[in-house]
């Protein structure tokens, strides 16, 4: 799931010190997991903001939704009449959703109110750990399902940089080596013969880096 | 003595006791039985345990102008729900920094732990805070037609 963290009070009073009435918008599915953006974070951040602004002496009026996901127009319809009330949009939604909002109200602000982080698991209650970059071009396979392009500092992708300690990372003793996990995973699935192959440079041409991307499978479109 | 009854009569806080079921309201009525005195500026909201205060709970005392809130649990431990105190005093810390960030300041907010038994503690809690919030005096918050009869100039 994508785990974003909520903005402080402080900077989200900033950036919207200029408008009296707003709607904070909560989105359902991702953020709502990792407790960023769901409903309840939405009910939170909205009693700080009105108090900090009445302290102010600025009162703010806030309408409060929060739909499915954000990242589809299907959901967003649903947020034309309380827009059309507001001076600005404040979304929880992750970075897609804010985006998706404004496109679909161009002519009213909309401002993020999370810090989206990463594509990442829940461990345990409350903490979450980022697993893929979404690279476009998969090398689970190769490397016993643990992704050295996300989880090893380096991103080394033909063994361990000799540093680790204890297998923990040397980078940041938080987290574990990854290479270290490879070869134990490897080694419990009988594939550590994975391990003989040199592994060429990524083509990197189908991440991020060429720009923002696109996917169309023409099997489910309808027109 | 006096001088708190001479503070009391110029302003009474308005102070909130989020009360669990099993230890802070049992020591809030053993207290009540004991015929112990404290502020009349209380007023309990009964909840089956401190685990069920959800943070806008307290955020929307504070909103509505309340002076101060007081969270009432189990000692440490002792929770009839296991850690309903634990992830209590957990959120009421980060009601606590919210208050501190917006400027309204977290000495008015407290959690406790009392064990049912433990009336003169919970009176003593109470009155603690009634004297912390006193010195701050009223909530910057409070509805402005409250403020003549709360004492604010
Ligand atoms: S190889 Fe790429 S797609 Fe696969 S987990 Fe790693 S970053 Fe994600
Ligand atoms: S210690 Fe392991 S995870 Fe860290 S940079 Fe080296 S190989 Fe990568």
């Amino acid at each position: 799931m994508i785990v974003a963290s909520p903005k402080s009070i402080t900077e989200l009073k900033k950036i919207i010190a200029d408008h009296k009435k707003v709607l904070f918008v909560g989105c359902g599915t991702c953020v709502t997991v990792c407790l960023a953006g769901g409903e309840r974070e939405v009910g939170i951040a909205s009693y700080a903001m009105r108090m900090a602004r009445k302290l102010d002496r600025s009162p703010i009026e806030i309408r409060q939704v929060t739909i499915e996901r954000q990242c589809e127009n299907e959901f967003i319809k649903d947020l034309a009449g309380p827009a059309a009330e507001v001076e600005a949009i404040v979304s929880f939604g992750c970075g897609a959703g804010v985006q998706a909002i404004a496109e679909r109200f161009p002519a009213i602000p909309v401002y993020a109110g999370l810090n989206t982080q990463f594509l990442g698991v829940l461990e345990e209650q409350a903490i979450w750990t980022e697993k893929c970059l979404g690279c476009g071009d998969c090398m689970l396979a190769q490397f016993g399902g643990i992704c050295p392009v996300t989880r090893c500092a380096k991103r080394l992708l033909n063994g361990p940089c000799g540093g680790s300690l204890e297998s923990r990372c040397e980078v940041d003793s938080d987290r574990p080596c990854a290479w270290q996990l490879i070869y134990s995973r490897l080694k419990s699935i009988g594939q550590l013969d994975r391990l003989e192959e040199i592994i060429p440079p990524k083509d990197w041409s189908h991440a991020w880096y060429c720009g923002a991307r696109k996917v169309v499978r023409k099997e489910h479109q309808v027109k | 003595m006096m001088q708190l009854e001479k503070e009391q009569t110029a302003w009474t806080p308005e102070i909130i006791a989020f009360c669990c079921n099993y230890c802070g309201f049992a020591a809030a009525d053993l207290a009540g039985i004991q015929r112990m005195q404290y502020s009349a500026g209380l007023r309990i909201v009964h909840m089956p345990c401190t685990g069920k205060i959800e943070m806008e709970y307290i955020l929307d005392a504070f909103e509505r102008g309340v002076d101060g809130v007081l969270v009432v649990g189990c000692l440490e431990g002792g929770c009839h729900f296991m850690e309903g105190n634990l992830r209590a005093r957990k959120r009421t810390e980060r009601v606590c920094l919210i208050l501190d960030e917006i400027g309204l300041g977290s000495e008015r907010l407290k959690m406790v732990n009392v064990s049912d038994a433990m009336a003169p503690e919970f009176v003593q809690h109470v009155q603690e805070i009634v004297s912390t919030v006193t010195a701050l005096g009223p909530s910057p918050l409070k509805p402005s037609e409250n403020k003549e009869s709360a004492g604010e100039s």
